[in-house]
């Protein structure tokens, strides 16, 4: 996998440049030793999975990330980048995924926050002077949206624009054309208004060099001059669209290694009559509809799908965190009470959250309270908590989860995240009731030994006849780890794809449905 | 390079935030005085509403201050030290019953530095120290309480000079002078909100502080200033309570810590900032007084008055965050 054949020489044509970026987080190195190059009045794409370190790379060409080593170079000059303002003296702007507007404020003032010069004259607003200095920046891109309209009366799409707008205005500051970097810009989008925003993104380039960054390859290929392919915090390869399709970008993207950590298949037999345990016929919310999907006992079932597939959200509205529409679901036969998390643990439907730290975990609480946090009747009598029988339960899951912390009265925060990780897949375990868990993300942030360790937990839990559903990280840990991968795309499921042991598929045969 | 025609239809828009939700406190505003004047004719008297212009006055000025604090998402519970702190020494530096000091407007015009320069302790300490705005307003408040206390010295200054006096006492078109500052203060509020850099980035603060942040803005000066402004509407209140009162008294600002809170709530500056503003605010500030006026009038007893009061301010509050509520959402 060696495309990189063109080393460039440093032509006048190229604005920004990138060598040996590297970038490391405890545990992880998401950076690696990253080579890049922008040239003039080019859309250049980055496609890679999940932590190929795509985010980190962008974060760190504006400013947001310092790197640990390596160099960027504007136009021939190193430059070092402390903030977002430095960047944009520089030339270098970012259209923000999560969209960075204030958004009670109007769409001119946006534009031009904290570079208003004329349109303030000592402390005071002249409003006509910012209505037309937006103006000018939203006639660059050609959009009618009303400079003076509050922000948050602006649909998705209208606020992207303003955002494009604003990053303009980096313009202002230097005298060559700038860089702008559009982050997933398509994730959010109705497709018609993804078509707007490919004729802005042409448009761009007539006096700005762009940087796509998107989930959806046809889009890269479609839009971009080139594509660089990061995997794992490296460029492996530069394609041009006009010689390559999707699958091609794909399977660099994925690298012809598969990780064998989780491939060790069922470390149980199971029934050879599956008895179904979650069944869900035409569950429909905000993000996702007309979803049907069986889990039976001792089965591990992997939802795979693109960002903004609805499958995260199908994931919380099944433990209740997020409001259904419609449709009915079903536990080893009984009705499911979706109205909220209460019910779902009551039910035995344990949910472990992808933002651990946030939503997983309560970290200044000891090891044992966050155990025993879903399931506070365990080790009581009554009303009252019997400390010895609590602590013994808490003890035995310590040592039957090998979970490494001094004590039972540590707190979570100073435990490692794989530790902490393992606490927490505990706290449905206490109880005792278990029999569908959730999983979303479960391995995020954490190193491969930590990895395998909760692989072969789900094995194990998995063989004692509980019901999983799993939001993988990777394809390879979808397909390594599940009996069966689901496919959502749209908020709809569009295929199932068995994965018995003997015979998995490639994550190539996943990403087909995917795109 | 040509701008390409963008060929969707140009929306036309509700301008600058009017939204059916900022309809909903000037509306009932007006039920509340329509249903009063049916239920009272003392209510609906020309008299009557001078009275209620009047007594709305000093709240008017202080919910200013406050308006500001709310919007950048903090909150300001000093009003009620600042204002004694103030209102002594305002009655101990003008023509008064205790010393011999007559400095007349520059008197004046200290207390109103003071209260300021306390707004700005808070300031400072939320900023520099970190340390959330209700520790910080609260402890400048105990710190504004003793000032007052020190300078009260167990002898209460009556207020002796003439035109501090008039203040309370003096008409123009038939509206007392407070009220006419009152006017005023409003106003110049308003134009700080709508149209200077401060008022915006107050606004913009309590929005989303991080793009403001990341747009290279140092928001810290920002809130300093915001909580200096706020602190000098609450001199000015305590200035004006104190020619109610024609002497200074540390007491003289007690009730108004809650009640500009609340009238800036009720008129639709919400607590999670960013929302609202001086003329929500305002509404609010009227709908209180009529209330608290048309329920004497219409003989409530003042015994139950405080508990009616409470419960429409939560009534209130909880209509306005309702189209914000979210399953799971965490409230502290």
């Amino acid at each position: 996998m060696s495309a990189e054949g063109v080393v460039a020489q440093r032509s006048p044509s190229v604005v920004l440049e990138v060598r040996g970026l590297v970038k490391a987080y405890p545990g992880v190195t998401a950076l690696d030793g990253v080579d890049l190059e922008v040239r003039q009045n080019e859309v250049l794409g980055l496609a890679g999975e999940n932590g190929a370190g795509k985010s980190t790379l962008l974060k760190t060409l504006v400013g947001l990330v310092r790197p640990d080593a390596g160099e960027i170079y504007v136009r021939g000059q190193r430059v070092r980048l402390r903030n977002v303002v430095d960047a944009a003296n520089h030339g270098i702007g970012m259209v923000f995924q999560e969209q960075s507007l204030v958004p009670n404020l109007t769409a001119a003032e946006n534009i031009v926050l904290g570079c208003e010069g004329p349109a303030i004259r000592r402390g005071v607003y002249r409003w006509a002077t910012m209505r037309a200095l937006a103006q000018e920046q939203l006639d660059k891109i050609g959009s009618t949206i009303d400079p003076l309209a509050r922000t948050d009366s602006l649909t998705f799409a209208e606020r992207q624009m303003v955002e494009i707008a604003k990053v303009l205005r980096i313009e202002q500051r230097t005298h060559n054309s700038p860089v702008i970097i559009l982050d997933e810009p398509t994730s959010v989008l109705e497709p018609s208004e993804i078509e707007t925003l490919f004729e802005q993104v042409r448009r761009l380039r007539e006096f700005a060099s762009v940087i796509f960054v998107s989930h959806r390859l046809d889009e890269v290929l479609d839009v971009c001059d080139r594509v660089y392919v990061l995997r794992g915090g490296q460029s492996v390869g530069e394609v041009r669209p006009a010689d390559a399709v999707a699958g091609d970008l794909h399977r660099m993207m994925i690298g012809s290694e598969s990780h064998e950590d989780h491939y060790h298949g069922s470390a149980v037999t199971r029934d050879e009559t599956p008895r179904e345990r979650l069944t869900v016929r035409g569950l429909a919310g905000a993000a996702f509809r007309d979803v049907d999907l069986d889990v039976h006992a001792g089965e591990i079932v992997a939802v795979v799908g693109v960002h903004g597939s609805g499958r995260e959200e199908l994931c919380k509205a099944l433990f209740g965190a997020v409001a259904t529409t419609a449709g009915e679901v079903t536990l080893d036969g009984e009705r499911l009470d979706l109205t909220g998390p209460r019910a779902a643990c009551a039910a035995g439907v344990g949910y472990v959250p992808a933002e651990r730290k946030v939503e997983g975990m309560v970290g200044p609480m000891s090891v044992a309270d966050n155990m025993t946090l879903a399931k506070q009747r365990v080790g009581c009598a009554g009303p009252v908590i019997v400390p010895k029988r609590q602590n013994d339960i808490v003890d035995k899951w310590i040592s039957r989860l090998s979970i490494r912390t001094p004590g039972r009265r540590t707190a979570i925060q100073r435990l490692s995240g794989g530790n902490q990780q393992k606490v927490i897949l505990a706290r449905w375990l206490v109880g005792g009731d278990v029999r569908l868990l959730l999983l979303d993300h479960p391995t995020r942030g954490l190193d491969v030994g930590a990895r395998s360790e909760v692989y072969r937990l789900m094995r194990e839990l998995a063989g004692t006849g509980v019901a999983t559903l799993l939001l993988a990280d990777s394809l390879e840990e979808a397909i390594g780890m599940a009996d069966r991968v689901v496919v959502m795309s749209d908020g709809r499921i569009v295929a199932e794809v068995p994965c018995p042991p003997d015979r998995k598929p490639s994550p190539l045969d996943l990403v087909k449905e995917m795109v | 390079m040509a701008p390409l025609v963008d060929t969707r239809p140009a929306r036309s828009r509700l301008r600058r935030g009017v939204s059916v939700r900022d309809a909903g406190p000037p509306i009932a505003l007006l039920v509340i005085v329509v249903v009063l004047s049916l239920l009272s004719p003392q209510f609906r008297t020309t008299g009557n509403a001078l009275n209620i212009l009047d007594a709305a006055a000093v709240l008017a000025v202080v919910t200013c201050g406050t308006t500001f604090v709310l919007l950048l998402g903090s909150i300001d519970l000093s009003a009620a030290g600042v204002m004694g702190a103030s209102s002594l020494v305002v009655a101990v530096l003008v023509e008064n019953s205790r010393n011999n000091l007559d400095l007349g407007i520059l008197g004046i015009l200290i207390a109103v530095v003071l209260a300021a320069a306390l707004g700005c302790v808070s300031g400072l300490l939320v900023v520099l120290l970190k340390v959330p705005s209700f520790m910080t307003t609260l402890g400048v408040s105990a710190i504004g309480l003793g000032i007052a206390t020190l300078v009260f010295d167990g002898v209460q200054p009556g207020v002796v000079d003439p035109s501090l006096r008039s203040w309370a006492t003096g008409r123009l078109l038939g509206l007392t002078y407070l009220t006419w500052i009152a006017v005023v203060c409003v106003l110049i509020a308003w134009f700080v909100q709508r149209y200077t850099r401060l008022g915006r980035y107050a606004m913009a603060i309590g929005g989303a502080e991080e793009v403001l942040a990341l747009s290279g803005v140092r928001v810290g000066p920002y809130k300093v200033a915001v909580f200096t402004m706020a602190g000098a509407f609450y001199g000015l209140g305590a200035v004006m309570v104190t020619s109610q009162l024609g002497s200074g008294l540390v007491q003289s600002g007690a009730s108004y810590t809650f009640a500009s809170i609340t009238a800036a709530v009720v008129g639709g500056t919400l607590l999670v900032g960013g929302r609202g503003g001086v003329l929500h605010s305002t509404v609010g500030v009227l709908l209180l007084t009529v209330l608290t006026n048309g329920l004497v009038l219409i003989g409530v007893s003042p015994y139950v008055q405080g508990g009616v009061q409470g419960l429409i301010v939560v009534v209130a509050v909880a209509v306005a965050a309702a189209p914000l509520r979210h399953r799971n959402q965490v409230v502290k």
